[in-house]
């Protein structure tokens, strides 16, 4: 069990742990996916999973919201508690979930409508329809995803007109107009150029101060840039999970080390 | 086709550095070796050699910087590279300073060429050798990523202390005995204190060394015997 205070290494010290992950098993069919995950991701921070291809960090960031619920044959087991509600118990709501733990992916995928309806979306599917209140929240949500200045004029156009880079900052606009707890990325800068990627990483630093963002990513260097804490899988086991500053210059375990200087992965 | 190394550019590279590093590590050895030799043998044409040396071994100094500087950016490297690049820096600073030491023996030696010893030079000798066996054993360690070398290194470090104290408690007496001694007396006693200084640099690299293979911070003092109250006083 990877628990923040074990992790730290220090004095025990109370963390504000929004997300507690505890005996979470995930099968594709045969395949054994993720093993006996323990984890707790602190509000308020970046948590980044790091790990090879095929190590079950997407696979993980999909329980997170159940996504893993569209893929047949998918088994999960263990409990996933977010604000004390355990998300896999009968009586979640997966839409309401969903509202409250957003997700950006890999490749910029906005809605073929304009940037406005996009960010719109959610808020109109959860039942929100007062235009004033809409105008708010897209303006609010655009300005958070660090995007206003460059689209206000244009908030009718469609979202697709958009560069690469400000399309995924519009679906982060829309992952947050919802007013999720989580925003949940899964290799957001991956398809960007550097520039692209650096205001990405840029607005995940800005919007932790609101949101709690869990991140996938293959750029280690960017994992120790952005992220407060960084797991560590490798074939199904968190292998090591804690401080990011402590994972990237001192990992306790060799197989953290043999990835982290590009010994195998 | 043979498998492709990922690591192959980076583990070249690092290595380069890690030879320069010994490189300097060796110079700066010889600086101190030739100076003490020099204030033996009150051999002024060798302290000016040893003078000259100063230069190479900075601008080697600075080489390394520059290389590890290169390295980072090249490479942003993680883990026990970026221990072994960022602790390379620091080791390249402590291993200059040996050779400012060896300067500054250097410069006591010729001022010291034409004058009578008030004392036969046994234990400035006696103290090389000891910091002359730990820049051996750190180097090493460094070279051979040995976590065993570095650890002896740290309780020399108490033999060199102990025959600084008691150099100092010999020229005490020697310039309590007559003033005329005080001048040499006092030179000789800075010699002394540049070697125990050296000793304490051979150490931080050790640590280091300990640094770059455990990610943890190991303090010599762990491994040395426990500090007597009064000691720094020297008598």
């Amino acid at each position: 069990m990877f628990t923040i205070a074990e992790q730290k290494g220090e004095r025990t010290m109370e963390k504000d742990v929004l997300i507690k992950v505890s005996n979470l098993d995930l099968h594709y069919g045969d395949n054994h996916v993720l093993k006996d995950i323990h984890l707790e991701i602190v509000r308020n921070n970046v948590t980044a999973l790091i790990g090879p291809s095929g190590c079950g960090k997407s696979s993980f960031l999909r329980c997170i919201n159940r996504m893993n619920d569209f893929i047949r044959g998918a088994k999960v087991t263990g409990e996933i508690i977010i604000e004390d509600m355990n998300i896999y118990s009968r009586s979640t709501d997966v839409i309401s979930l969903r509202r409250d733990v957003g997700m950006v992916f890999q490749k910029p995928n906005p809605f073929p409508m304009s940037i406005y309806d996009n960010v719109a979306y959610g808020p109109r599917l959860h039942g929100m329809k007062n235009r004033t209140k809409l105008d708010e929240i897209v303006e609010n949500s655009i300005k958070g995803a660090a995007l206003w200045d460059e689209v206000k004029d244009k908030l009718n156009s469609s979202g697709l007109g958009l560069s690469g880079g400000q399309q995924q900052r519009l679906c982060i606009a829309r992952a947050i107009a919802t007013n999720p707890d989580v925003v949940l990325m899964d290799e957001p800068t991956s398809a960007l150029d550097p520039l692209a990627t650096a205001k990405i990483e840029e607005l995940i630093r800005q919007l932790k101060e609101d949101y709690t963002v869990v991140i996938v990513t293959h750029n280690m260097q960017q994992a120790a840039r952005i992220s407060d804490y960084t797991a560590f899988f490798l074939l199904g086991d968190l292998v090591e999970y804690g401080q990011t500053s402590k994972i990237f210059t001192s990992p306790k375990d060799k197989r953290t080390e043999d990835y982290i200087t590009g010994r195998f992965g | 086709m043979n498998d492709i190394n990922p690591r192959a550019h980076l583990e070249r590279s690092i290595e380069d550095i890690k030879r320069k590093l010994i490189k300097l590590g060796k110079m700066s050895g010889e600086s101190l070796s030739k100076s003490v030799h020099a204030l033996k043998s009150q051999d002024g044409e060798l302290a000016g050699s040893v003078i000259k040396m100063d230069d190479s071994i900075d601008s080697l100094r600075y080489e390394i910087e520059n290389d590890c500087l290169h390295f980072i950016a090249r490479f942003q490297p993680l883990g026990e590279d970026l221990r072994a690049v960022s602790s390379c820096m620091y080791m390249a600073s402590d291993l200059e300073r040996l050779g400012d030491y060896g300067n500054s023996i250097s410069k006591t030696a010729i001022e010291l060429s034409d004058e009578e010893y008030i004392k036969p030079l046994i234990d400035i000798p006696r103290m090389f050798d000891i910091v002359e066996a730990m820049l051996e054993k750190s180097l090493e360690a460094f070279e051979k990523d040995s976590k065993d070398l570095a650890i002896e290194v740290f309780a020399l470090d108490d033999q060199v202390d102990d025959l600084e104290t008691q150099i100092l408690r010999e020229l005490v007496f020697l310039m309590i005995e007559k003033t005329s001694r005080i001048e040499q007396g006092s030179k000789l006693f800075l010699v002394a204190r540049n070697l125990e200084r050296a000793g304490d640099h051979v150490t931080n690299i050790a640590e280091r060394v300990l640094y770059i293979l455990t990610g943890e911070y190991v303090s010599a003092s762990k491994y040395r015997r426990p500090e007597k109250k009064g000691r720094s006083e020297g008598f």
